[in-house]
């Protein structure tokens, strides 16, 4: 019984040196002098817009992921279209690529030489240093979390239960929304919590795209580097210890919802 | 509402699951399909039902062609093999989807709900969500919930397959009732030949996507269209060209005429059958059913020496056609 | 079937070609973007420039970090899931919803967070900022949950009924590891160390700031990228990545086979 012991000692030994001990100082620095100086240090106005801005990023990519999501779930379960593999790999490429690549490929796309940059430029769309591109950075980064989830559960109910409903009158759209949807809800709710915590906590396409103005085109994270590199340190562990409070909940809202869907 | 299907072929990838079928149900009638697991029955009763659309041939449903017409449309009730409940729904949302999906007004779902949970033996249920109830009762909340909307068609898919021998015998019985109290044509699939000869007006034995026969169930047992139907329905002897039931062959203790010698091997008692296997001198074996009276008369015991006849003989040609049956003989 | 199947349950081929489409102008499109700039000039172009000295050193560094963190992560992802299956002790429940938490916390705080304990302000003598090891530290942390939970599964499902037999066959308890437990582990731990070695080969967030980026010493394949994308040089970013895009799609394809190779007998 040493052994196991010894194996649990070296293993929460290890969790604690590279993952509990750096977390919990930076809520000990944050909080060191008191609530005050924490409080002071996030409702400066960059940091007030920083937070806004990662919001309003997330509240439009969540939805789009979400309901895109679905249906990519559905096309990749349901219909054997030649080349499903290679549409499975571009889902999940997104978890296996750098988001310097991701940003750079916007960048390219988007830029004044680019596809598409040089035409939405020339009828006065601005996509590069401006919330669209920070959009399609973040909604690339955040796509694979709610088909990945779902596609397994498609797969497992089967088309049993959607074929009973034809022939008890359903039209596709009903069986849709009364016999699918809610077979999937808490596949697709176990997404929605993972692409909002990757679309709050995107940080490398973003910083590529975004040029990261404070107060015009700053995200929490990328305003999390810029007061750490302008020597404000209260500032970036206030910001840090905010955004670590937003991942706590996320952990928190993945047991409630796994814990729901046990339970079902 | 009459039934039928015309030169339906059907193909899943190389898989030829329907060859060129044709039946015909009669109106009010209770069908089986039956044969072993790749005959094409469940395809067949898919195709009907509109869930597969045919390569080649033809479906009508009431005299109105119907191949191309949703599942929705046709007035179908399906009951899946796994009872294809809707797993997040109670009971008696189950029940009422046909009729809510119809926009009925409330208080006439309530009313035939609660007549169906009480036709099928589920009152007192209705709250319960489907992972609730045992393997029995979710049948027959499927059949309930296909009930609902009133279908001229109840189409069946093994759907006992999944229960165990006791539970099947009760809704076998019931199934029957219910067809003799509400008429509605009513197809079901099976492997079980026993259960189809039970339930089934008529039957279909269908292999390798054909269909071998079609007979009521006495027909099927005493007159098979061709040495599959034959074996496939009950157990039977091969003695050279001759093919005989074990309950048409008769055991004496002493030789009269024309019966052959054969040794007892092994006696089996169940309840009211009692099986013997014997072994002839020419080394084929036998296998005779006996009623317990007739086994008590006889008083067998392994390894005895004794004298087999067969009373009634089937023979078919190369094509698989019966032959008029030979007299009885030993052959 | 599927044409069959289209019927009865009536489902639009519209939704798929939406969801392609969406695919498309999301995923696709940039990442051709990539390509056709890399591509830019020739082949013979490319190369020189993703095989400059810096780039080259870059890269080599990536690999090397990341094979050290794999190799770091084999050993302590399966003792953490083993702890989490086999083991019982209070906060148990707790330590298991704690292994997730690099998986939701932004990738800057990750490197803030080790900076500031293991960094010049940490106070306690340690300093790794702009160095390798710095780097290394950052990718375990965003690497810790992958084998973990790749293994932890496998760990739950394992029978233990083997492990008694071989047991009671004379087999001493490393011996009932090596030659019982590790087989089933193997394909599980091989997933774990392909995802956390993609998910090294491209960090960047948690990086960026204890690692300095000082070319040659800790300048990784994704700060390259960066460095050349702010210095506008995007044909240098380009070449590599493009590199990392091929190695990407390699690496899922990969992680891919071996769960068809795990699941072999289950078929």
């Amino acid at each position: 019984m040493t052994a196991r012991r010894g194996i649990r000692a070296f293993s929460l030994g290890y969790l604690a040196i590279i993952l509990v001990a750096p977390v919990g100082l930076i809520f000990w620095r944050a909080f060191e002098h008191g609530i005050h100086p924490f409080w002071a240090a996030i409702s400066n106005a960059n940091a007030v817009h920083a937070l806004k801005l990662t919001l309003e990023i997330t509240a439009v990519v969540v939805p789009l992921n979400t309901a895109f999501g679905i249906l990519c779930a559905l096309a990749i379960v349901r219909h054997r279209i030649p080349g499903m593999g290679f549409v499975n790999a571009l889902v999940d490429l997104p978890l296996a690529l750098s988001p310097v690549v991701v940003g750079l490929a916007l960048y390219l796309l988007y830029g004044r030489d680019g596809w598409f940059g040089h035409w939405l430029l020339g009828h006065g769309v601005q996509v590069l240093f401006a919330l669209p591109s920070m959009v399609l950075a973040t909604t690339f980064v955040s796509l694979p979390f709610v088909v990945r989830e779902v596609v397994p559960v498609l797969r497992e109910i089967g088309t049993q239960q959607e074929e009973a409903a034809a022939t008890l009158g359903a039209s596709a759209l009903t069986t849709f929304r009364r016999i699918t949807l809610p077979a999937i809800r808490w596949a697709v709710s176990y997404g929605v919590v993972l692409t909002t915590a990757r679309s709050v906590g995107e940080f490398g396409a973003v910083s590529i795209v975004s040029g990261g103005i404070a107060g015009r085109t700053q995200t929490l994270t990328q305003y999390v580097q810029a007061s750490y590199e302008n020597f404000d340190q209260t500032g970036a562990y206030a910001a840090s210890v905010l955004l670590a409070m937003l991942a706590i909940t996320t952990l928190l809202l993945m047991t409630v919802v796994r814990r729901g869907d046990r339970s079902s | 509402m009459a039934i039928e299907a015309r030169n339906v072929t059907k193909r899943f990838g190389d898989f030829l699951a329907l060859d060129d079928v044709s039946i015909s149900v009669e109106s009010g009638s209770l069908t089986g399909l039956l044969g072993p697991s790749g005959s094409g029955k469940s395809t067949l009763l898919r195709v009907i039902a509109g869930l597969e659309t045919p390569d080649v041939g033809e479906v009508f449903i009431s005299g109105k062609e119907a191949t191309a017409v949703a599942p929705q449309k046709r007035g179908v009730g399906f009951v899946f093999q796994h009872y294809a409940p809707f797993t997040h729904m109670t009971v008696w949302d189950n029940i009422a989807f046909g009729l809510s999906i119809r926009r009925r007004p409330k208080e006439e779902i309530h009313a035939r709900v609660t007549e169906l949970l009480e036709l099928v033996q589920l009152n007192g249920l209705g709250k319960r969500y489907p992972s609730q109830l045992s393997g029995g009762q979710r049948q027959r909340m499927a059949l309930a919930r296909a009930l609902a909307a009133e279908p001229e068609l109840l189409l069946l898919d093994e759907p006992f397959g999944a229960l165990d021998a006791r539970v099947r015998k009760e809704l076998r019985e019931w199934l029957l009732r219910l067809h003799d109290e509400m008429h509605v044509t009513t197809i079901f699939v099976t492997h079980d030949q026993e259960e189809a000869l039970e339930v089934a007006d008529n039957v279909v034995v269908m292999n390798a996507g054909r269909v071998e026969q079609v007979a009521p169930p006495r027909e099927l047992y005493d007159e098979p269209a061709n040495p599959f139907v034959m074996s496939f329905v009950g157990p039977v002897n091969r003695l050279g060209e001759a093919w005989v039931r074990p309950h048409d062959i008769e055991i004496t203790h002493e030789p009269n005429g024309v019966a052959q010698e054969a040794q007892v091997e092994r006696i089996v008692r169940l309840g009211f059958e009692v099986r013997v296997d014997l072994v002839r001198d020419d080394g084929e074996r036998l296998h005779v059913q006996l009623t317990r009276n007739e086994a008590e008369v006889l008083e067998l015991a392994p390894s005895d020496i004794v004298y087999v006849r067969t009373r009634v003989e089937r023979t078919f040609n190369e094509n698989g056609e019966p032959t008029r049956p030979a007299p009885s003989s030993v052959s | 079937m599927p044409g069959a199947r289209k019927r009865a349950l009536g489902t639009p081929a519209l939704g798929s070609g939406l969801a392609l489409g969406y695919l498309s102008i999301i995923v696709l499109v940039p990442l051709a973007a990539v390509a056709a700039k890399a591509a830019d000039g020739g082949w013979h172009h490319f190369w020189q420039v993703a095989w400059n000295r810096e780039a080259r050193a870059a890269l080599e560094l990536t690999f090397e970090l990341a094979g050290g963190v794999v190799a770091i992560n084999a050993v302590t992802g399966t003792a953490l899931a083993w702890t989490l299956v086999r083991d019982e002790f209070p906060g148990k429940r707790l330590v298991n919803t704690l292994i997730d938490l690099p998986f939701a916390l932004p990738t800057i705080v990750a490197g803030l967070t080790l900076l500031a304990l293991y960094g010049p302000t940490g106070g306690i003598g340690v300093d790794v900022a702009y160095t390798r090891w710095g780097v290394l530290m950052a990718l375990l942390f965003v690497t810790l949950p992958f084998v973990v939970r790749t293994v932890q599964p496998v760990l739950i499902e394992l029978d233990r009924d083997m492990e008694e037999a071989a047991a009671s066959l004379g087999a001493g308890r490393f011996t009932v590891f090596r030659r019982i437990v590790f087989p089933h582990l193997l394909p599980a731990l091989l997933s774990g160390v392909t995802l956390a070695f993609a998910r090294a080969i491209g960090e960047f967030g948690a990086v960026i700031l204890i690692a300095g980026n000082l070319p040659f010493k800790t300048e990784v394949a994704s700060l390259y990228v960066f460095e050349h994308i702010n210095s506008d040089d995007p044909t240098g970013a380009s070449a590599l990545a493009m590199l990392m895009l091929v190695i990407s799609f390699g690496l899922l394809f990969a992680v891919g086979a071996l769960r068809r190779w795990a699941t072999r007998h289950d078929r």
